[in-house]
């Protein structure tokens, strides 16, 4: 498979760049929890009781296979799915690792764009799942909505009155909405404004996680804000809560990327270019190091100081240099030191194709 | 012993993870450790909030007769889910067991979700229209109540009259 033919197969509308505030928002997120009504939710029911949710989604789906903006949408079985498929949609943020590796009958929905995936069976029988590119908070809810609305019409939901939507983890119950912002915030990290921060954001009820959601840490200067609260708000005001961090946080992120280039722009180009200089030379790196690098370079490309790169060389690298996408890619499956060969590799090659276009 | 994630370096972090009685081993080594984020197989999401949540299932109401004992073994009569189980799993068998375990379940929510114990949010058409008509209701006898106050009684008249007519379709029903 040529490198191009790869890369257009392998990118989801999100890793493209683009909307709003793109120069810091990577992307935004809504996810919806739903239950059936009738069956017990997914980690006690039986593998019966699974299948009867895929049968009642997928014969939804049957009646409408088109939905307007979104064109075929195509169900695809776990377990029907090798291993490093999974991966690979995890990677891409489009399946929950819990999905690809617990669960029963477990099975995800994707449009073609890959802007709307929705799992069946993972911790609830519904989770809707919309991922724009750049800050879209808005735009994502409408789609999650009224996908939302769609199933309504078919299905018999979990709901109760005082409650709201029923979920099988008591944090995520009454609108069982998480909206989430990804941002890219290398000079609040720089200048440990980060430190001062998150705490804070903490407070108003919001959670900052690293890329790949709980439990992980933040690599090369990605962080995720999500609301922790799901009851008692509405879904507006919940989403119009973390969009006006996240401008803050855009606001604060500009202010810093200014103020460093003003104290200290050399020693900032420095750190930059030389980042540059590793990724286009690299014959070995390990992800963490290719994160944090590549990083550097979409600053140096956003502060104007690298040329001729486009601004989504970082959204597309941190995902499609991550272990699945790079054995995907080869073929095969990869030791971890074939990997960081491969990785460089990948990188330089990403890095030779903007140059020659 | 040989890592169960790469199949090739040395395992050399072995735990073992009971759930609901059932016994599972991992056997990993370092580096897949790190690469899965410290997170570890069979563990994600479920290690970090659903250890803290069971910390806070046990917070019984203050001056609540009824003991720990007799909450722990109410139990779902739809899913057959024991309180005592939800609160060592964190999470609900099923839609049922929200009723079952009734306000007991308030506490939790509370702490959870910053003192918030109902719904405020979206209503799904299918199951929805009375609660409809109940919010609509309720913010009309706000509003009337704050037209009295403003002594606005043109309005207040017309607000008192849509509350009775959404009152009768209420016990119309």
């Amino acid at each position: 498979m040529t490198f191009r033919r790869f890369l257009q197969q392998a990118l989801s509308d999100w890793m493209k760049g683009g909307g709003a505030e793109a120069d810091i928002v990577i992307s935004s997120r809504i996810r919806l929890a739903r239950n059936l009504n009738a069956l017990p939710f997914p980690l006690i029911a039986t593998e019966e009781q699974l299948q009867q949710v895929t049968e009642q989604v997928e014969r939804i789906l049957a009646s409408h296979r088109e939905l307007p903006g979104l064109g075929r949408l195509e169900l695809l079985h776990m377990n029907q799915m090798k291993a490093l498929e999974k991966k690979v949609l995890v990677e891409k943020h489009l399946i929950s690792p819990a999905l690809a590796e617990e669960s029963r009958a477990g099975a995800v929905i994707l449009s073609e764009n890959e802007s709307l995936s929705i799992m069946l069976n993972e911790e609830d029988h519904i989770r809707i799942q919309c991922l724009f590119p750049g800050f879209q908070l808005q735009d994502a809810w409408h789609q999650a909505n009224s996908i939302d609305d769609w199933f309504d019409r078919n299905l018999d939901y979990a709901f109760d009155e005082k409650r709201g939507y029923l979920t099988s983890c008591p944090t995520n119950v009454g609108t069982g909405l998480r909206a989430s912002v990804m941002m890219h915030l290398p000079a609040l990290v720089m200048s440990g404004q980060i430190n001062r921060i998150f705490p804070a954001i903490n407070q108003l009820g919001l959670v900052v996680r690293g890329i790949y959601g709980e439990g992980s840490e933040s690599i090369g200067n990605i962080f995720q804000v999500s609301n922790q609260i799901t009851l008692g708000r509405s879904e507006t005001e919940i989403i119009d809560d973390l969009a006006n961090v996240a401008k803050q946080l855009i606001e604060q992120e500009r202010k810093a990327r200014h103020s460093i280039l003003e104290t200290s722009r050399l020693k900032v180009e420095d750190k930059i270019l030389r980042s540059y200089g590793i990724l286009a030379n690299a014959r070995i790196i390990e992800s963490k190091e290719a994160m944090q690098r590549l990083s550097d370079v979409r600053l140096g490309i956003d502060l104007g100081l690298i040329q001729g790169v486009s601004s989504n060389i970082l959204n597309e690298l941190i995902v499609l240099t991550q272990p699945g996408f790079l054995q995907q890619y080869a073929g095969e499956l990869l030791s971890p030191e074939k990997r960081d060969e491969r990785r460089a590799k990948l990188i330089r090659e990403r890095l030779l194709s903007e140059n020659n276009a | 012993m040989i890592c169960q994630e790469c199949g090739e370096r040395q395992a050399t972090l072995h735990f073992t993870k009971i759930i609901n009685g059932e016994k599972a081993e991992f056997h990993i080594c370092e580096t897949c450790a790190k690469e899965k984020g410290e997170v570890l197989p069979g563990m994600n999401n479920s290690f970090s909030i659903h250890n803290l949540l069971s910390g806070l299932l046990n917070i019984e109401p203050s001056g609540e007769k009824m003991g720990r004992q007799y909450a722990g073994s109410l139990r779902c009569p739809n899913c057959g889910l024991t309180y005592s189980q939800f609160s060592s799993s964190g999470r609900f068998g099923c839609a049922v067991c929200y009723q079952t375990f009734g306000e007991r379940l308030d506490p939790l929510f509370s702490k959870i979700h910053s003192g918030n114990v109902s719904h405020n949010g979206k209503i799904p058409h299918r199951s929805g229209t009375r609660l409809k008509i109940k919010r609509k209701l309720q913010s009309r006898k706000e509003e009337l109540q704050k037209a009295v106050m403003n002594e606005e009684f043109e309005l207040a008249a017309r607000l008192r009259d849509e509350i009775r007519e959404l009152e009768s379709e209420l016990s119309g029903e």
